[in-house]
């Protein structure tokens, strides 16, 4: 498969604590990747470092195999790499589809028309056309989470990286989202989802990363990355995982 | 597949709402062939106060950069007119390229300051303000603190001099306030507010931070300059004191939270407001001076979102639209506020179709 995104030896350090600390990653083309970890593991510090928004301290991060180490998060984004955030960080002052629009014209740079018809498609695969003219600031948490996936959406990305977007959802909030992002699975855009809700992540991810203390600790198909021991030790705690 | 649409950004309402201001602007321009001359002054003085308070939300309202020290592009505006006066550029157009070297002081200065957060920002504005002051004062054109004049506007009757200063003024205001109602509407006035709402999410979604910054912080300063080479065309005299004094933008700052923070017209009615309180009771010196800022600090607790905030929330009323308002032809989403939706001549939903206006 075709490499999208690849990270080799990259460190993120703060004076001289490693939140991450020696990671290869990488990601192919419509590939859905999860990574899961306990808390503190450096799961977000490495998504914020593929997506730019912290600099590598040490490493190398390509994209379609041209080097991007040095580009900022609005590059990257412009580039074709759309992320949401663990807290969801809405423009409050500006209503859900104007929110949609700064993603298209700035992130996908879309012309005024495109940027129009890919809001409204965003809004729509993301069930948030009824609240399109609502201040974005008066949004529930799920309409928050559904307004971070349908931004980083209308950016037009080939690669999404999802930071626990079903956190502080019910079960059947979280599986709604589930059936948006396996959509967007189908339409060929590759996701990096981290969660903690492990039983809806392995509906969605081919393959599944578990980090802990800054590094990979096991990697490769869900189910027995799932039942490796040292995942177990590490994270899970038991083999159960609902299903 | 995408829903058929229909994306409005005026309503009738606006439509009627901008003629009329575009009629008023026009009408302005024969002040000084029908009023008085105290008349004509005070409203010289009148578009001097928009151009500060519009500027100033702009900056803040828009793009969250709250400064405290803009009297920097005021003074400097001043400043540069006499400067470019002397050197023999005819005296208007001095004033005008006054305004124009406030914005280019931004340009440059915006390289370091913009790399400050929020009170660092605001503070740190206020302190440039006082060394370009005194940097000002070591010119021997200006003599310290006990300034210059702007000679070359003695050349002109009072009267014609009043008339030129007049519509001096009137096209600046209307100039700039074009300026940012059409940079609000660009897909850059949306990357403004979306890095007022939270800078990390406008950068995670494209939005080039830095130039956007600089951009309004530019176009602020422009503002905030032509405003300082109006007032001194209306009163010749430059005192660094007076023009670079934090007064300034403690009325931008009151004109703009008492009108209306993040709207458009709230800052207008903010500065007509100011401007009538001003002529009732700026007689009564140091009192009048604590009333102003008892009620600044009033509306920032009681009534945060000024008196024109309020109107919009309350009855959904935008006269100079900066936004954008999506019509479904099913009306799913345009119903939310109650907005009408057009009369669809498009075929049904099933397939794509939109109609931006």
């Amino acid at each position: 498969m075709t490499k999208l995104l690849e990270a080799t030896g990259l460190v993120k350090r703060y004076g001289a604590l490693a939140v991450v600390n020696g990671v290869g990653f990488h990601v192919a083309a419509n590939e859905a990747v999860g990574i899961v970890g306990p808390n503190g593991a450096g799961k977000t510090s490495l998504l914020n470092l593929l997506s730019g928004a912290v600099p590598v301290s040490e490493g190398r991060i390509t994209l379609r195999g041209e080097e991007i180490t040095g580009q900022d998060a609005a590059w990257r984004c412009r580039h074709g790499i759309g992320r949401s955030h663990q807290v969801p960080k809405p423009f409050g002052g500006m209503t859900v589809f104007e929110n949609l629009l700064v993603a298209a014209t700035q992130g996908g740079g879309f012309a005024q028309r495109e940027a129009y018809d890919r809001a409204v498609d965003s809004l729509e695969l993301c069930g948030m056309l009824a609240v399109a003219n609502r201040p974005a600031e008066t949004l529930g948490l799920l309409e928050r989470k559904r307004l971070e996936l349908a931004r980083a959406l209308a950016t037009g990305p080939d690669l999404l990286l999802l930071d626990e977007i079903g956190g502080g959802l019910t079960d059947g909030e979280a599986l709604e989202l589930v059936e948006v992002i396996l959509d967007l699975r189908r339409r060929g855009i590759a996701i990096v989802w981290i969660e903690h809700i492990v039983h809806i992540l392995v509906k969605v991810v081919t393959r599944l990363v578990c980090m802990d203390a800054g590094r990979i600790i096991a990697e490769g198909e869900p189910q027995a990355v799932l039942k490796d021991p040292v995942v177990i030790s590490a994270y899970l705690g038991s083999e159960e995982v609902p299903a | 597949m995408t829903h058929a649409y229909h994306v409005q950004r005026w309503t009738r309402r606006s439509i009627a709402s901008t003629a009329l201001i575009v009629a008023l602007n026009l009408a302005l321009l024969a002040g000084p062939l029908l009023l008085s001359a105290n008349a004509v002054d005070h409203l010289t003085t009148l578009f001097v106060y928009v151009m500060l308070a519009i500027t100033w939300n702009a900056l803040a309202g828009y793009g969250g950069l709250v400064s405290v020290g803009q009297q920097l592009f005021f003074g400097f505006g001043a400043y540069g007119a006499i400067r470019l006066s002397q050197a023999g550029v005819p005296v208007y157009a001095a004033l005008l390229l006054g305004g124009v070297s406030s914005a280019v002081l931004a340009l440059i200065v915006s390289s370091f300051m913009l790399k400050l957060r929020a009170g660092e920002f605001a503070i740190g504005m206020w302190v440039l303000a006082a060394l370009v002051q005194l940097l000002v004062s070591l010119d021997p054109i200006v003599q310290g603190a006990t300034g210059t004049s702007l000679l070359a506007l003695n050349s002109f009757a009072p009267a014609a001099r009043r008339a030129d200063t007049y519509w001096f003024g009137l096209l600046a205001m209307a100039g700039v306030a074009l300026l940012l109602f059409l940079l609000l509407r660009s897909r850059l006035g949306a990357a403004v507010q979306a890095i007022r709402d939270n800078e990390e999410a406008a950068r995670s979604v494209g939005v080039q931070v830095g130039r956007t910054k600089r951009i309004i912080f530019v176009l602020a300063a422009l503002g905030a300059g032509m405003a300082g080479a109006v007032w001194l065309a209306t009163s010749i005299s430059f005192q660094p004191n007076t023009y670079f004094g934090v007064q300034w933008t403690a009325y931008m700052i009151f004109m703009t939270l008492v009108g209306g923070i993040g709207t458009f017209e709230g800052p207008i009615l903010g500065a007509i407001l100011f401007f009538a309180v001003e002529a009732g009771f700026g007689a009564q010196g140091v009192w009048y001076l604590i009333g102003i800022g008892a009620a600044a600090v009033g509306f920032a607790l009681l009534l945060p979102q000024g008196i024109w905030g309020w109107v919009e929330r309350r009855y959904a009323l935008r006269l100079l639209p900066v936004g954008y308002m999506l019509n479904l032809r099913g009306g799913e989403a345009g119903r939310q506020r109650g907005f009408a939706r057009r009369p669809s001549t498009k075929p049904p939903a099933a397939s794509p179709a939109s109609e931006p206006s």
